[in-house]
């Protein structure tokens, strides 16, 4: 890696071609022996073995970015300066499975074992997703000494994801992200191995979503109908990127609250608030009993659920207010029909169940938020519950809760990277352990894993990737890397080389302390 | 200058890990409090930023057709087409104003008679516009605008003036729905409150590559702040090239590409004349100096461990000679490359410990008959150092601590008083003691909290402190500064503003413009204006601008 050299003065000693996230298994060749590496020369390719070939578009892709990676690593060297050294020709990858063409979904086998040596490296995978999680690994080991001649050690690696979602959240409701900062984001993603894109596309303060069958709802709810949505042609855009890097896109549209900017585009769909006897001209959550409503819903998850093929959907269900429903004398008259009595947690449930309804119906799964358990609702077994509430109680608690009920959960309440502060909070984040809970091993087999948040109320394109790595790095780790990987000052080292390695790759990736890369980011 | 700071020998990762204690150092954290989504408003005033002394905005529209509207020297004005500061001025701010439309179609339509504002005529009415000087501390930025149908005028009696006055002019126009330039006739008389707005930038824990200072100089131009405060070395790096001593930075420097050039330095120096800012180094000492002494040899002072050098070394040794003329030197350049009349000096955190265990020291000590006392060793040398900046007559500024030790100052040093704690109490013994006084303290932009922590800077109130009136006399400004632990050009931007702006209106406007959500609505739009102009100004809440960043 170029400027690593000058790193080591900066850092102590930091492993040639240091990982982050950091491997499952690494074998440095106990007797030395590296190549050096010619960018331009080297070659990617596929091995004999492998079921998949030219043709597959995931990894001819992959061999493009990451040949340009390679080659955009820093000025070419003096390759010929050790002429004694030998020259590291290629890497093959062997696929054992021949798929290339779907998505990567929850089932993903992502492990992979890779050797380098002299003439040959070799990459073998299940699938093409393990294949990708490896090139990345590959190009992390490719170092630079002073001279700027590239090098390759002589290396043997096994790994494998610690938990199957790995997950990072944008919202792009309360600040409009351009395509281009989600596509960047994405790239920078694969660099960390996550592998799921949670797109908090909607919410109350806009609607950047552009529905087909409801075009109204961007036209009316977007902060601009012409530059501040999301067309369909977007979002294939980022769903393709996504899985040509081998990350899932799950879309959340969350009801019932959080739906103010659903309001002007869909007349009657949400709550007519009251003052006293009279509407009070403000509107509340989705309104839970009207027909309309779930005749909306059936058709907007309908195309949803074309649009976006992951097999889950997040149907958020968070921090609904029942203010609005109790103003209401229609829904009052609602609630006593239904025998709910003062209990807006029933109404709450009464929709949730009907829109759980509609979304199996479209032979989908779902997300939702930590509410929907908490408050009783009746969900299919296979529902993964998010745990992000900070505020009530230690998450640890919810997490045994969730399991102990026997659904799977996914973490999130330690890592709300929008919530920024003074210093190197990383560390915080690297620390959390998801396991440290009470409750049995079946319980801990439920937790598949956890999402690094950054939510919108202060962040849109001018800062958010700063803000965003390498901090999201921390997490990244810990959902790959073994448990016993936690050592702060190792993670330090290899952290602070990697955002030079973000940097040089034009990823305005901020600082983790004093020091400095070679070359700055200069991507202005 | 900053409790940070202490931390010395980062250089290592377990060092710089410790320094995540720093968390308790820095203010408490404010409580997680739910943000009440503040309602964005129409201020009154616009989109002005920051709000003028005084100011009449009429109902009647003029508009700017861009293929016509021109910026010229009105009659009678001293200065003209052979001043290029108003030259570059001119063709900036036409470009702010109309460069960022779709605007070259049209034009050659006719605007009903009455109805055009065709220049905005600028007249400098001093014998001596200052066009070829550098501001400085008593530079004039008094302006008046005057907006009627069919010319504005704007006068100033220099320069200064006149450049802050463009920019006024440029943030009352604007375009409406059907991208028409708009203006309404008003009347504007303007000043600054203190002539002292600084923005305080360190370039040593972190290089900042030229681009990010020249854009950080245009942001200030488009806040009124008139002062870089260019840290420019520290323990970190000693980025700056000096011609005298070119091993300083060969060897103190991160690398030979993390320099500035004496041309970097004459480019930046020249480039914030150009839009009326003064630069004043920093070039602190004897503590924060480790990376002085890789290019210097026996310029710092070796510590002991017992009997034996430890290997590691302290502040500037002041007990030699060939310290003294070593900074003679250094300053005498100094002096001449950076042409404003103060310097800053630093002077702050000085750490005893390795003085204390030099038994060279300890001897000089008994010599000048110190005692046990180190801060008599340290003021000793902090007058010597005055001493020969005084000799290359220039100012200085001096950090807190020099005032609070008891060195004996020059009645026009400038104490700069940045300790967060009791900082109301400080000014009131720094200029009950007679001096001028700058303030920071409540202004470290490095210290990053959830939410709006632009209200807080924005609720400072300068002349907050006791003392006569005589004293408040002597309160002649602040700065913004962003310290540079966790701040590189990859964040700098979007962590300085618009969070300085909030400074930035403090140091100019009235006392009594203190109201927060006029001022919430006004730099919303100020924001997206900076955005417009090439600025990444992070936002302030939820919410959009018409042209989002650029960029990326």
């Amino acid at each position: 890696m170029a400027g690593l050299g000058l790193a080591l003065l900066l850092l102590g000693l930091v492993p040639a071609g240091a990982v982050w996230p950091q491997p499952q298994l690494v074998r440095e060749s106990p007797g030395g022996g590296r190549c050096r590496l010619s960018p331009s020369r080297f070659r990617f390719g596929y091995a004999r073995s492998s079921a998949v070939g030219p043709g597959c578009a995931v990894l001819d892709q992959a061999f493009r970015r990451y040949q340009r990676l390679l080659r955009d690593a820093g000025p070419r060297g003096p390759e010929d300066t050790r002429p004694w050294e030998p020259l590291c020709a290629e890497l093959l990858v062997s696929v054992a499975t021949p798929h290339c063409d779907g998505f990567p979904d929850m089932d993903s086998v992502e492990s992979y074992k890779l050797s380098t040596s002299e003439d040959l490296s070799l990459l073998s995978s299940e699938s093409v997703w393990g294949a990708l999680r490896g090139l990345e690994t590959f190009s992390q080991l490719i170092w630079r000494d002073e001279d700027g001649t590239f090098y390759l050690n002589k290396t043997d690696i096994v790994d494998f994801p610690r938990f199957a979602h790995r997950g990072l959240l944008l919202d792009t409701s309360r600040h409009y992200l351009p395509v281009r900062a989600i596509l960047e984001t994405l790239d920078v993603m694969a660099y960390n191995k996550f592998n799921v894109f949670h797109w908090h596309i909607v919410d109350d303060p806009s609607f950047p979503y552009e529905s087909a069958a409801f075009p109204e709802l961007s036209q009316k709810g977007a902060y601009n109908p012409v530059t501040h949505v999301y067309t369909l042609n977007d979002v294939k855009l980022v769903i393709e990127y996504a899985r040509l890097r081998g990350i899932r896109v799950i879309s959340e549209f969350d009801t019932p609250g959080h739906t103010h900017s659903w309001g002007p585009g869909a007349p009657g769909l949400l709550t007519p608030c009251y003052a006293g006897s009279i509407p009070s001209g403000v509107h509340g959550p989705v309104n839970p009993i009207l027909n309309t409503t779930y005749q909306f819903m059936t058709e907007l998850f309908r195309e949803i659920s074309t649009v976006f093929p992951d097999f889950y959907l997040h149907l958020g269900g968070d921090e609904v207010d029942f203010t609005c429903w109790r103003s209401n004398p229609e829904i009052q008259a609602f609630m006593q029909r239904m025998g709910f009595g003062q209990d807006y947690a029933k109404l709450e449930s009464f929709y949730i169940q009907r829109l759980l309804d509609i979304i199996s119906s479209y032979g989908k799964g779902y997300v939702v938020w930590q509410e929907v358990f908490d408050n009783g609702v009746k969900v299919k077994p296979d529902t993964i519950i998010h745990v992000w509430r900070e505020n009530a109680g230690p998450y640890q608690q919810e997490v045994a809760r969730v399991t102990k009920a026997g659904y799977r959960a996914l973490l999130s309440a330690p890592w709300y990277l929008n919530r920024i502060s003074y210093g190197q909070d990383w560390q915080t984040a690297y620390q959390v352990e998801p396991l440290e809970f009470e409750g049995s091993p079946e319980q801990k087999e439920l937790v598949i894993g956890g999402e690094a948040c950054m939510w919108g109320e202060y962040v849109d394109v001018t800062n958010l990737t700063p803000r965003l790595w390498p901090r999201a790095g921390a997490i990244a780790e810990r959902l790959w890397s073994n448990k016993t990987v936690r050592g702060l000052q190792d993670a330090y080292r290899r952290l602070a080389n990697f955002r030079c390695t973000l940097l040089r790759r034009g990823i305005q990736a901020q600082p983790l302390f004093t020091g400095y890369c070679d070359p700055e980011y200069s991507g202005f | 200058m900053e409790p940070a700071r202490l931390f010395l020998g980062l250089l290592c990762a377990s060092a710089a890990l410790a320094a995540s204690s720093l968390h308790q150092r820095a203010p408490p954290p404010e409580p997680l409090l739910l943000e009440e989504e503040p309602e964005l408003g129409e201020s009154p005033s616009g989109s002005l930023w920051p709000l003028p002394r005084s100011l009449r905005i009429l109902p009647r529209q003029l508009q700017l057709a861009p293929a016509r509207f021109e910026l010229v020297h009105g009659p009678g004005s001293t200065a003209g087409p052979g001043c290029a500061l108003l030259q570059d001025a001119f063709r900036r701010y036409y470009e702010y104003i109309f460069g960022y439309s779709k605007w070259q179609n049209q034009g050659q339509r006719q605007l009903p008679a009455g109805t055009e504002l065709l220049q905005l005529q600028v007249i400098i009415g001093s014998k001596d516009s200052e066009c070829d000087n550098y501001p400085n501390i008593t530079s004039n930025e008094a302006y008046q605008l005057s907006v009627t149908e069919p010319v504005a005028v704007l006068k100033a009696e220099k320069v200064w003036g006149a450049l802050r006055g463009l920019e006024t002019f440029s943030q009352l126009v604007y375009e409406d729905d059907y991208g028409s330039f708009l203006i309404n006739e008003s009347e504007i008389t303007d000043y600054p409150r203190f002539a002292h707005r600084g923005i305080l930038l360190d370039t040593s824990r972190h290089f900042l590559p030229l681009k990010s200072i020249l854009t950080n100089l245009d942001a200030m131009a488009f806040n009124k702040f008139n002062v870089l405060h260019w840290h420019i070395v520290d323990d970190h790096s000693f980025p700056y090239q000096s011609i005298t001593f070119p091993e300083l930075s060969g060897k103190g420097s991160y690398t030979y590409d993390h320099i500035y050039t004496p041309t970097d330095v004459r480019l930046v120096v020249d480039y914030a004349r150009l839009r009326g800012i003064r630069v004043i180094p920093e070039f602190d000492s004897p503590g924060h100096t480790q990376s002085w002494g890789k290019g210097q040899k026996d310029l710092l002072t070796p510590c002991f461990n017992g009997e034996h050098q430890s290997g590691s070394y302290g502040p500037v040794n002041p007990i030699l000679n060939t310290t003294y003329h070593f900074m003679t030197d250094l300053f005498k350049e100094i002096s001449s490359v950076f042409p404003d009349a103060y310097i800053h000096l630093g002077g702050d955190e000085v750490d005893f410990t390795c003085w204390k265990s030099n038994p060279d020291v300890t001897e000089f000590m008994m010599q000048q008959g110190f005692g046990i006392d180190y801060a008599k060793l340290e003021s000793y040398y902090i007058q010597k150092i005055l001493d020969i900046v005084s000799s290359a007559h220039k100012g200085y500024i001096v950090w807190q601590e020099v005032f609070d030790k008891g060195v004996k100052l020059k009645p026009d040093t400038i104490v700069e008083v940045w300790i967060g704690s009791w900082y109301t109490v400080e000014l009131s013994r720094v200029t009950g003691a007679g001096f001028t006084t700058i303030l920071a303290a409540p202004w470290y932009l490095d210290y990053i909290s959830y939410g709006q922590d632009w209200k807080k800077y924005y609720s400072v109130e300068p002349l907050n402190f006791i003392g006569s009136e005589k004293q408040k006399k002597l309160m002649i400004g602040g700065e913004a500064c962003l310290w540079g632990e966790f701040v590189d050009a990859t964040n700098l931007t979007p962590r300085l503003w618009p969070r300085a702006s909030a400074v930035g209106e403090r140091l100019w406007s009235s006392e009594n413009v203190t109201n927060i959500k006029d001022a919430y609505n006004r730099l919303v739009k100020h924001r997206c204006r900076m955005l417009r102009r090439g600025i990444a100004a992070e936002p302030l809440f939820v919410g959009y601008c018409d042209h989002e960043a650029r960029g990326l």
